[in-house]
């Protein structure tokens, strides 16, 4: 079974911030706009470096969708920065007319998302988000597992024309994909192969995912894992083509279970392939203040969880 | 020099357009569409530089951005009458596989429309966004708005207004439509607003009055008048006291006719009001 190094934990913000950093130097175009939370998204170089296409507009996250929107008319190319919560529900309206339907080229760059944004507690951890954005027509959801697939795509984002939501947290966490990976938006990345369960899981997931998969293969379960940064749109050849050869499914993703990347899942496979699936993913709960790695576990979001799932799922098989 | 003559017979031609689209479908906004008309017709043909064609990004050109998206039928006519797209289309303002939706998008691709508008209160914050993009491209040309009063009580507006004289965007004018009504009666009585020129300037915005919003040679005046105070590190607004339901009698100082369609008779007088000028679509 292939295996994967952590290289050194950091968190996904920091990914994001480094890739920003290098397309201001790549892309005259590449616009960046915050909500007094700069040094959160990790957009200070960005700022230093390019002062002139740094746009802070305070704490007025409706405002700065619309700036976002109007910058691209002159061909500019905005990446908006602050939690996910903020990015997404509290402005929902402003992206769905002024940015999704109206076609606008603008990156919605999202941090903090889930639970482990951990002691601020629940009105800061946004977990249904990628329901939301991926509600909207037209619009690219991306939720990126480390720091270097991070990086990568935000320089991906900066070439795809259209709107996109992306999604990232706060936490260190464990860096193994490779380092100046290609990004391709809507291709799944197979980690491991197995035969006896299909393990797809997005964001902070995926290493619990390929832990779990270490576990299971000591009793002799094959897992195979795939890592699912795109969303929408889903690669439903990769899940399928998985799921015809081990039978069933686990999804894993920090977010409800409403409306997230499991039910893309599940639509994909019960119009093409009915198979079981498990979830793992918040059952309809808002979260609270702990430490990440104390609301992972408390909410079912880890290796631990992913391997009861599994072995749950190959024997409804 | 303009001639008023020929711009007062475009805003006939443009309220028979307006009166005419509504009827025929028995939806959308003659209200503020009648009372902004001698605007839209000043604006389109004197007071914006415009190329001839139309490209999203407006390079080199000034822009328009409409913020309070239902009166989509004086803009629809009055771009139709600019050239943006063929008059005969405004037959299927409303209607199924129209680029003219009941609001305005650019989802369908129809030329001279920048923004999708409707849901309230979003246009200056892309106006701005536009004036910034404006100002990074070193395009000296100007960004302009239209809002409708009763659509400031929506809160973005007050981020956008505050960002604004914060950043010093001085290529923008931003025009209120003050006319003291909306859906469910007037202003004061929805949700009194105060004074808006005493609202806009505490926020550190240069404020332009046009008393007469519905008079052409005060509009034109105003809004030379208002392209001067550009430039000067502040936003520009201008607030332009209009009647809504201008032009047709039983229409006017009321909000009664905001969102509703006149049925034949009330058409029949209403065109008789407004005499053919420039030939109906």
């Amino acid at each position: 079974m292939k295996t994967y190094t952590n290289t050194g934990s950091k968190d996904t913000r920091s990914g994001f911030g480094a890739g920003l950093t290098e397309l201001g130097k790549r892309n005259e175009n590449v616009v960046a706009l915050c909500a007094d939370l700069t040094g959160s998204l990790k957009m200070d170089e960005f700022m230093a470096n390019h002062p002139e296409r740094f746009f802070q507009v305070g704490i007025a996250e409706a405002n700065m969708m619309g700036i976002a929107a109007g910058m691209t008319i002159g061909g500019k190319i905005p990446f908006t920065g602050t939690f996910a919560n903020f990015s997404t529900g509290r402005v929902y309206d402003q992206i769905r007319q002024s940015i999704a339907y109206s076609g606008k080229n603008v990156k919605i760059c999202a941090s903090h998302a889930g639970v482990t944004l951990g002691e601020d507690g629940a009105t800061h951890q946004i977990l249904e988000d990628i329901g939301l954005m991926k509600m909207l027509p037209g619009m690219t959801v991306i939720n990126t597992c480390d720091f270097n697939q991070t990086k990568a795509a935000t320089l991906a984002i900066a070439e795809h024309n259209g709107p996109v939501y992306l999604r990232f947290g706060r936490p260190k966490v464990p860096n193994f994909t490779p380092e100046n990976q290609e990004f391709k938006i809507g291709k799944a990345v197979q980690l491991t192969e197995g035969t006896d369960v299909t393990i797809v899981a997005t964001g902070h997931l995926v290493w619990e995912a390929l832990e779990a998969s270490k576990v299971l293969a000591d009793s002799g379960i094959s897992a195979e894992v795939i890592n699912i940064h795109t969303i929408k749109p889903l690669d439903d050849k990769a899940i399928l083509e998985s799921v015809s050869k081990t039978g069933c499914i686990v999804t894993a993703e920090e977010h409800n279970y409403y409306g997230g990347l499991g039910e893309s899942v599940a639509r994909v496979l019960s119009q093409n392939h009915p198979a079981p699936q498990e979830f793992v993913a918040t059952n309809d709960t808002f979260g609270e203040s702990g430490t990440p790695a104390q609301l992972m576990d408390k909410y079912g979001l880890n290796s631990a969880a992913i391997q009861k799932a599994a072995k749950t799922v190959i024997a409804r098989k | 020099m303009p001639n008023i003559e020929e711009l007062q017979d475009l805003t006939t031609q443009v309220r028979r357009d307006i009166l005419r689209m509504v009827h025929k479908v028995n939806s959308g906004h003659p209200g503020g569409s009648l009372g902004c008309a001698e605007f839209f017709v000043c604006l389109y043909n004197e007071i914006m530089e415009s190329k001839n064609g139309f490209n999203m990004d407006g390079i080199d050109e000034d822009i328009f951005f409409l913020s309070n998206g239902h009166i989509s039928p004086v803009y629809y006519s009055v771009l139709a009458r600019s050239g943006y797209f063929p008059v005969d289309e405004l037959n299927t303002f409303r209607l199924i596989d129209s680029r003219l939706q009941g609001h305005p998008t650019t989802h369908e691709g129809l030329p001279g429309v920048r923004i999708a508008s409707g849901s309230l209160g979003q246009g200056m914050s892309v106006a701005i966004g536009a004036a910034e993009s404006k100002k990074l491209n070193k395009d000296n040309h100007l960004i302009y708005s239209l809002h409708g009063d009763g659509e400031l009580q929506e809160g973005q507006n007050w981020e956008a207004i505050m960002y604004a004289a914060g950043n010093n965007i001085d290529n923008l004018i931003a025009t209120v439509d003050l006319n003291g009504q909306q859906i469910d009666g007037s202003t004061d009585n929805v949700l009194p607003m105060g004074n808006l020129k005493s609202k806009f300037e505490a926020f550190g915005w240069t404020v332009l009055e046009i008393e007469e919003g519905n008079d052409i040679s005060s509009i034109l005046q105003g809004m030379a008048k208002a392209k001067t105070l550009t430039g000067q590190g502040k936003p520009v607004c201008v607030l332009l006291k209009t009647v809504m339901g201008n032009g047709v009698d039983f229409m006017m100082h009321t909000h009664a006719w905001h969102g509703k369609a006149p049925n034949d008779e009330q058409l029949e007088i209403g065109l008789a009001q407004n005499i053919e000028t420039i030939g109906d679509y």
